[in-house]
């Protein structure tokens, strides 16, 4: 049996705006095993991004249990989930999120530069496949391209988890799909777990295990028999 | 309410720290304009209705002697409207619990007719019986310093005779609003005061009754001055005449003069920087503010709004913050001008405060205002009406960067590249960092072209009192006497050293231009009353030839080796070519020495002296004081060292005000400048920074970032400021001086180490607000939006 890295048991999130409250999670138990490939699918408002939110150390539940290995996120200061995401944690975003005033290069060693044992930002860029890319700035870049700096600045830090919150939403089929092989061949190379949120089905057929949310709720997971290249899905 | 105006109030509400920082430097620049000419207003306003009213002369001369009636044939000078002849002499006074000597001008008020000219404004009290060599009255501030009611009575050594006097009544007199002893430096309403008395007790006094020594003489509106002096001081040559002179060289007139020249100036200087850093701060806020609201812009247009209704939207904003500003400056600018005249009206002693706080003057205040942010807003309003709907509804292009010739040495130097962010940022918009630079030297500039004041004041004194002129006190005669009078004054108790001079007053002349001085002679090796040269090194003063004052051989246009003409007011009215052998360094009124000898040599006098400087025993003071009050040796007394920390006194009263003044205003920019700059920043980056912040970042590397820009900003300001403000200083140097003094500038490194203090400390506060900012930025909200 696979090392356990993440689990929940009976985790909610209520948001409270005035008046209003918003239920988001309604009690979920997850379990992701070491180097799992895992797709969560849902329509929005399903709660996955908060979901990934909670056990990426951006934001805490209102209750239940968050476990990473043996370390509970619910009950660590601000502090401690700074270093967690630091430390453990790559991030790639719907929006890229690059800093506009570095180069491809400079926006990986933002992470390099103060991560534990980080592999060479040039490393990260060629995984990715952008070693021709070191010098350019993001406005230099296609959205492709700028993703995969994302992710080149997400694995740098040789993170156990990965967590993508819509990668490919901002991007065209053809380019989404180079975006999956990078996570893919990542997933293999580094072994991190990783977590990829969509709402486009046609990319559940990479993962070793996709999870259907919907109300805030699990309604049903499945493991893929058989895992698909990206190359061969398209949308 | 119209939508787009619900939008600009509610975009008002929602950017209110920043609109309130612009409105409060416009605020600043307004309230200094108000204040400046406000008070300027005021002051010149209340100078004029007081000499109106109480009919203050045009020109004045005084004389040894002439009898009455010539009182008439003055009067027959074209262009004379009214002749005021009097009686007006120095005395000695020794007032009931002091124990040093005072003194007084005394002047004779008529017995049998009002007065023409310079009338008395009864505070209290009445105006002396006619004839009674008892009653008085007194001036009203050193009634004030004296706490004398009517009823008081004190001792005066009237012509060597001591008199009892009794004061019936306080008043005020036109030409006495700044009143300054003989040989005094400044004021000293405690030591010296004006007592009016009947003309008849005067005149029995000092031997001139049916004759006057002073005639103060009114003008028609369209005489010359000019014209009347010179007729004048021909017809008084026979009488002693010393030289008749106009307004300008009266001293509480003069006095008056340069402070408002010193009001006008001020108010010339400070709000231009003001409204210059406030069009700055609309020009970088709207800009941002409207880069943020370019799809709303293509929508408005889109909806059918035209581009000027778009644009007007804008300014209305900008005009919106410059109503809040000049409102909240003309407040602050009223209540500061009311405060200032009032001091003004205490320091001055006018009756009356004309206090003027006109419309017009709050229009000019606004409208400069709006100018200013108008000006500030014209380029960003502009782009906005320019701005085609089709591209304005497009997210705009991400900002561009380009490899500079820097990136090399990043990499060389390992530069951390949230360093290198900063960096980037910074000179990616060089205008608006160069601008940020600039308005935080202006901050800095303020503070350094104002605080230096206090350090050259210093300086003043330190020249004036140590270096030159180091006697406790100088005993001055009412007439020049012999070298004996030397010895009796050394005889008196307490006396340590006693120094000899003489005061000869002439009219020094250059071809057309001339001034009324008196020449100081000096003895040869004088250890207590020196003249400083050039680097204030004490000079000998040759035998032969004249020293004169820098300011004095400026206003002549002469230098040393060229030849001056001194017209003597005493004595023969000789005519003499003199030689100026030095030129010294001085900063109070126009200073000419001559060697004691050479001195006596041209008045065709023996070994004569005008007065000694002494230097007494600090444990006799009381001894001296006493003996002095009750011997007929002194004219007038005049001490130096008193009057200093009387000035000190007045000086600290003032300068904390003053400081505080400064030091707000200074931060006021600061503020402002770093506040909205961290702001705009905070705005452009803070989708990075909570990137930067998931990525594993914490909140101090994060804060750190913007943090290192505003200090980088700051910091470069500083030199800057240093320099512009060393041009305030000079340019305020040459706006205030005056023939009465001349101001150094010295400004010392301590003036830079406080104003940027004042700064830093200003930056400091801004970015503590801005970083509980940073702190609390959404870190998922950022993640799920597209800028």
């Amino acid at each position: 049996m696979a090392e356990t890295i993440f689990r929940t048991r009976a985790l909610t999130k209520v948001y409270a705006t005035g008046a209003l409250e918003v239920q988001a999670l309604r009690g979920i138990d997850f379990d992701a095993t070491r180097g799992e490939f895992v797709v969560l699918l849902g329509p929005s408002g399903s709660g996955k991004s908060t979901f990934l939110n909670i056990i990426g150390g951006l934001d805490r539940a209102t209750s239940g249990e968050v476990w990473f290995t043996d370390h509970p996120l619910a009950t660590m200061a601000e502090r401690e989930l700074t270093l967690y995401r630091r430390d453990h944690v790559g991030f790639v975003f719907q929006f890229y999120n690059l800093v506009p005033s570095l180069t491809a290069r400079e926006n990986v060693q933002l992470v390099t530069e103060i991560a534990r044992d980080p592999m060479r930002a040039e490393e990260a860029l060629e995984i990715v496949g952008l070693a021709d890319r070191l010098d350019h700035f993001p406005a230099q870049l296609s959205g492709g391209e700028q993703q995969r700096v994302a992710i080149a600045r997400a694995i740098a830090k040789r993170p156990e988890v990965l967590l993508c919150d819509e990668p490919t939403g901002a991007l065209d089929s053809q380019t989404g799909v180079r975006v999956l092989e990078a996570l893919v061949r990542v997933n293999a190379d580094l072994g991190a777990t990783t977590l990829v949120i969509t709402h486009n089905a046609a990319i559940q057929e990479i993962a070793h295990r996709v999870v259907h949310f919907g109300d805030g709720r699990i309604l049903s997971t499945h493991v893929n028999a058989e895992r698909k290249p990206p190359s061969v899905i398209s949308w | 309410m119209s939508a787009l105006r619900r939008k600009l109030l509610r975009d008002l509400i929602r950017l209110w720290p920043q609109a309130l920082a612009i409105a409060l430097v416009m605020a600043a620049g307004a309230a200094t304009l108000i204040l400046g000419v406000g008070t300027h207003a005021s002051l010149s306003d209340t100078r004029a209705a007081y000499y109106e009213r109480n009919r203050f002369a045009d020109v004045f001369a005084d004389l040894t002697r002439a009898p009455a009636v010539f009182a008439d044939e003055i009067a027959h000078i074209p262009g004379v409207a009214a002749v005021e002849p009097r009686v007006s002499k120095l005395a000695l006074l020794d007032l009931p619990g002091m124990i040093e000597p005072a003194s007084a001008m005394m002047v004779s008020l008529p017995d049998w007719r009002e007065q023409r000219l310079d009338l008395l404004h009864m505070m209290r009290g009445r105006k002396p019986t006619p004839g009674d060599d008892r009653e008085v009255v007194v001036s009203e501030p050193f009634a004030k310093a004296n706490r004398f009611e009517p009823g008081a009575t004190f001792s005066a050594l009237i012509n060597g005779r001591k008199r009892v006097l009794e004061i019936v009544g306080i008043a005020l007199s036109p030409e006495y609003v700044y009143a300054m002893g003989p040989g005094d430096l400044m004021p000293d309403d405690r030591r010296f005061g004006i007592v009016w008395m009947s003309e008849k007790a005067l005149a029995a006094a000092w031997d001139l009754t049916g004759a006057f020594s002073t005639v103060h003489v009114a003008l028609m509106r369209d005489a010359s001055v000019a014209d009347v002096i010179q007729r004048l001081d021909g017809m008084l040559t026979r009488y002693g005449g010393l030289g008749a002179y106009g307004r300008k060289d009266q001293t509480s007139h003069a006095f008056l003069d340069a402070e408002l020249k010193q009001l006008e100036a001020m108010a010339r200087i400070l709000p231009p920087i003001f409204l210059v850093v406030a069009a700055f701060l609309v020009n970088m806020t709207l800009t941002r503010l409207i880069a943020l609201e370019r799809e709303q812009i293509g929508l408005l247009k889109a909806l059918g709004y035209s581009d000027l209704a778009v644009g007007a939207h804008y300014l209305e904003f900008v005009a919106a913050i410059a109503v809040i500003g000049s409102i909240l400056g003309v407040g602050l600018g009223t209540w500061l001008g009311n405060g200032m005249a009032r001091l003004y009206g205490d320091f001055y002693h006018f009756p009356f405060l004309v206090f003027r706080m006109e419309v017009s003057t709050w229009i000019i205040a606004l409208a400069v205002t709006l100018t200013a942010a108008f000006g500030g807003a014209a380029a960003a309003v502009a782009g906005v009406v320019r701005l085609p709907p089709a591209v304005a509804m497009q997210p705009p292009a991400p900002a561009r960067y380009r490899h500079g010739l820097a990136d090399r040495l990043y990499r060389l130097l390992a530069v951390r590249q949230t360093l290198v962010m900063v960096i980037r940022h910074v000179s990616h918009k060089p205008m608006r960092s160069l601008g940020s630079v600039f308005g935080i030297a202006l901050s800095v500039s303020v503070l350094v072209g104002t605080l230096w004041v206090f350090g050259s004041t210093e300086l003043m004194i330190d020249v004036t009192f140590n270096r030159a002129n180091r006697q406790d006190s100088s005993v001055g005669f009412a007439h020049a006497r012999s070298w004996s009078a030397l010895s009796d004054v050394a005889a008196l108790p307490g006396v340590l050293t006693v120094e000899p001079y003489r005061s000869i007053p002439v009219k020094i002349r250059n071809g057309a231009v001339e001034r009324r001085v008196a020449i100081s002679g000096k003895p040869r090796g004088g250890d207590l009353s020196r003249v400083l040269g050039r680097g204030f090194v004490p000079v000998t003063l040759p035998e032969e030839g004249i020293a004169l004052s820098d300011m004095l051989a400026r206003i002549l246009h002469v230098e040393v080796g060229d030849l001056v003409e001194v017209e003597l007011l005493e004595r023969d009215r000789r005519r003499v070519e003199v030689p100026v052998t030095v030129i010294i360094e001085g900063y109070l009124g126009l200073d000419a020495y001559m060697d004691l000898g050479a001195a006596n040599r041209m008045m065709r006098e023996g070994a004569l002296v005008d007065g000694v400087h002494v230097a007494y025993d600090e444990a006799k003071r009381a001894a001296f004081f006493d003996k002095l009050k009750t011997t007929p040796v002194a004219g007038f007394v005049t001490l130096q060292r008193m009057a200093l920390i009387k000035f000190r006194e007045t000086l600290a009263e003032n300068m904390y005000i003053m400081i505080a003044v400064y030091v707000s205003l200074g931060m006021i920019i600061a503020f402002g400048v770093v506040y909205n700059f961290a702001r705009i920043s905070l705005s452009e980056q803070g989708r990075e920074m909570a990137s930067l912040r998931v990525l594993g970042l914490s909140r101090g590397e994060v804060s750190g970032i913007l943090l290192a820009e505003l200090a980088l900003l700051t910091l470069a300001a500083q030199p800057l400021g240093w320099v512009i403000g060393r041009g305030i200083a000079e340019a305020m140097v040459r706006a205030f001086e005056s023939e009465l003094y001349r101001v150094p500038i010295v400004v010392g490194p301590e003036v830079y180490a406080w104003a940027s203090a004042v700064v830093i400390f200003a930056a400091f506060a801004s970015a503590a607000v801005v970083r509980r900012r940073i702190d609390r930025l959404d870190l998922i909200e950022v993640l799920k939006t597209r800028e």
